[in-house]
């Protein structure tokens, strides 16, 4: 049995066997399978999971393999939102809006890169750096509450965040907008796309070189490459996955709102792919379902616990999980599987 | 000559507010080098410890220091509990920081609820050139001198200032000579914690206190310490003043959310132009 889980214990250079695509086929066949059996009040949730697992994936990609932590994420994720919103309730027709909804993130991805990757601040001033400026965004949206703050019709209302934000329409048909179902199917197709394409990114020399950065920056430097160059582009993208993101979860909830933008959206962000396991792409797409089915059963329990039992899951996982669910899971049922013949740290 | 007046008593109203808020970071991070991002949430315990204090009777300026106590043993806690296992590992300690963070203003909310409380401080007002100001505003600028002059007094001229400034540049060293470097670790951190402790509390009579009021204070304190550069009182004092003056200066012609905007795009220019912090020249020193 132990071959089942070699495919996912190769190192991120290597191209991924057979198992690998199997499964990635399975899993895509039966999530698109599942409309037939839940009802919509459960599609609904279950897409805003992989909604939120892009802005996981974006994360875990830049963290788990280049090795920089960007709080940015959140503020890609919440201006996306707000892009895609202004743009589509400005227009009428949402194909412009949802690409500017990724193009604009990646646009100040790639400006805060070139501040911060190419100022050569050291990592951790750069996630501080990164949160700070998310603060930032979520409180200057907070204050944009007047009438006097307009972009083009749509007022941007503070606190309150924008209501009816347009549902998606098909791109060659503007009649047609996509219901609860159907931004379902996006949402998991989108995310499968992601997942499959940052995994078959990170077998290409580019993504090698990422990896190494995350390994040994100076030593990849001294190989003649600039490092600079690798972690701006890497930064840039994923700050284009994080605004698909959070144009999708403007779609997802016809409704965009500062907390988008929030500290408590980033410490999510950071839960779900420490809880899933940043060394692993799968990992965080399986932390942000625990977390989320967890955090709306907690919503329900009473004020204020919420954050409590998010604070306290953060801080034993820091301290005695470092590896997170899936990679510390993968180890103990590969080592059960393989007979206790060799055990190697977390999975790929 | 009178709105001169004005803008130099805001901005040394600004300029007093980031050395409170920024302080106890100063000594965390900048000498420690522990990223504590639980800092503002620090700064809301220490408002309800205020609170808390003045509730039970205590004039203000007795729930002040008594605040800046209670939130020190706590720090000492939360050192026992959690950062002491995590020294040296940057970005672990920020998360799990973070975590605290979280626990704390859940815990708070679950225990006072989420409502803003106040404590009044009714000092009334200073006739500053024809113009008043409130009183209470002095009161907190000449705290905040004094709080970091008192620090940099206790790192630079005391004996055991010597000492953890000795354990902060050299711990292997300084634990070869005799010192118990886990027990300064220990007292450091509670000495920061209780400088945050006590900003918190001088905050409560203009602010009041809520449970996520951390968040409002914390990106200010990184932004200060981290600009501020490797000397950590020195670089904090002058990011202070140069952050003080914009945000002072621009929240009064224009509005205190454009301050802040204004800070944050200096802030960002300044790590462009001087990543190493505006100490990042000098020799290492306090």
């Amino acid at each position: 049995m132990g071959w089942l889980f070699s495919d996912f214990r190769r190192p991120a250079g290597e191209r991924p066997g057979p198992v690998w695509w199997s499964f990635v086929v399975v899993a895509t066949a039966v999530l698109l399978s599942l409309p037939l059996t839940l009802d919509l009040a459960q599609l609904l949730d279950l897409s805003v999971v992989f909604v939120l697992a892009l802005l996981a994936l974006s994360m875990s990609f830049l963290w788990g393999y280049v090795g920089i932590l960007s709080f940015g994420q959140t503020a890609f994720f919440g201006l996306g939102g707000y892009v895609y919103a202004v743009a589509a309730m400005n227009w009428g027709d949402t194909t412009l809006p949802f690409l500017l909804g990724i193009a604009i993130p990646l646009a100040f991805a790639a400006l805060l890169g070139v501040f911060m990757v190419y100022g050569k601040i050291s990592d951790i001033y750069f996630s501080v750096m990164t949160l700070v400026i998310t603060l930032i965004l979520n409180r200057a949206m907070r204050a944009t509450s007047g009438d006097q703050y307009v972009i083009g019709d749509v007022r941007l209302n503070g606190q309150n965040g924008i209501p009816g934000v347009p549902p998606l329409q098909v791109p060659w048909d503007s009649s047609v907008t996509l219901f609860i179902d159907h931004v379902y199917y996006l949402s998991v197709v989108l995310a499968v796309l992601v997942y499959v394409g940052l995994r078959l990114l990170l077998t290409t020399p580019f993504g090698r070189i990422l990896v190494g950065i995350r390994e040994n920056e100076r030593r990849i430097e001294l190989l003649g490459y600039d490092a600079r160059r690798y972690k701006f582009a890497a930064f840039a993208l994923s700050g284009g996955i994080a605004g698909l993101s959070g144009t999708m979860f403007a779609i997802w909830g016809n409704f965009v709102a500062p907390e988008m933008f929030g500290l408590g959206q980033a410490a999510e962000v950071i839960i779900w792919v420490i809880v899933g396991g940043k060394s692993t792409l799968i990992g965080p797409i399986v932390g942000t379902g625990v977390i989320q089915y967890l955090t709306s059963w907690l919503g329900t329990q009473g004020v204020g616990q919420v954050t409590l039992v998010l604070g306290a899951i953060l801080i034993v996982f820091v301290l005695l999980f470092k590896d997170g669910l899936v990679p510390t899971l993968g180890a103990a049922i590969a080592r059960v599987f393989a007979g206790r013949r060799e055990s190697g740290g977390g999975g790929q | 000559m009178d709105t001169l007046l004005v803008y130099a008593y805001q901005v040394a109203f600004s300029f007093s507010i980031f050395i409170l808020i920024s302080l106890g970071l100063a000594v965390i991070f900048g000498m420690m080098r522990v990223i504590n991002l639980a800092q503002g949430e620090f700064i809301m315990l220490g408002a309800y410890a205020c609170v808390v204090c003045t509730a039970f009777g205590l004039p203000l300026w007795l729930a002040v220091p008594a605040a800046g106590l209670i939130v020190g043993l706590i720090g000492i806690a939360v050192e026992r509990t959690v950062i002491r296992f995590l020294y040296g590992r940057v970005l672990d300690t920020l998360l799990a920081t973070w975590g605290l963070s979280l626990l704390l203003v859940g815990l708070v909310t679950t225990l006072a609820g989420p409502q803003s409380q106040s404590v009044p401080a009714d000092l009334g007002g200073v006739s500053l050139g024809g113009l008043q100001v409130p009183a209470y505003g002095l009161v907190m600028i000449g705290s905040a001198l004094a709080m970091l002059v008192g620090t940099y007094a206790l790192w630079r001229f005391t004996n055991l200032g010597l000492i953890v400034r000795g354990t902060m540049q050299n711990p292997e060293m300084a634990r070869a000579l005799g010192t118990n470097t886990s027990m300064i670790y220990m007292l450091t951190f509670g000495f920061g914690s209780a400088l945050t402790g006590l900003a918190g509390a001088l905050l409560v009579p203009l602010f009041g206190a809520s449970p996520t009021m951390g968040l409002f204070y914390i990106a200010k304190a990184f932004i200060a310490v981290i600009s501020g550069g490797p000397w950590p009182l020195l670089g904090t004092l002058s990011a202070s003043g140069l952050y003080g003056s914009i945000d002072g200066i621009v929240s009064f012609a224009f509005s205190s959310v454009l301050g802040e905007i204004a800070v944050l795009l200096v802030a960002i220019l300044m790590l462009r132009l001087l990543p190493q912090g505006i100490t990042g020249r000098l020799r290492k020193g306090l």
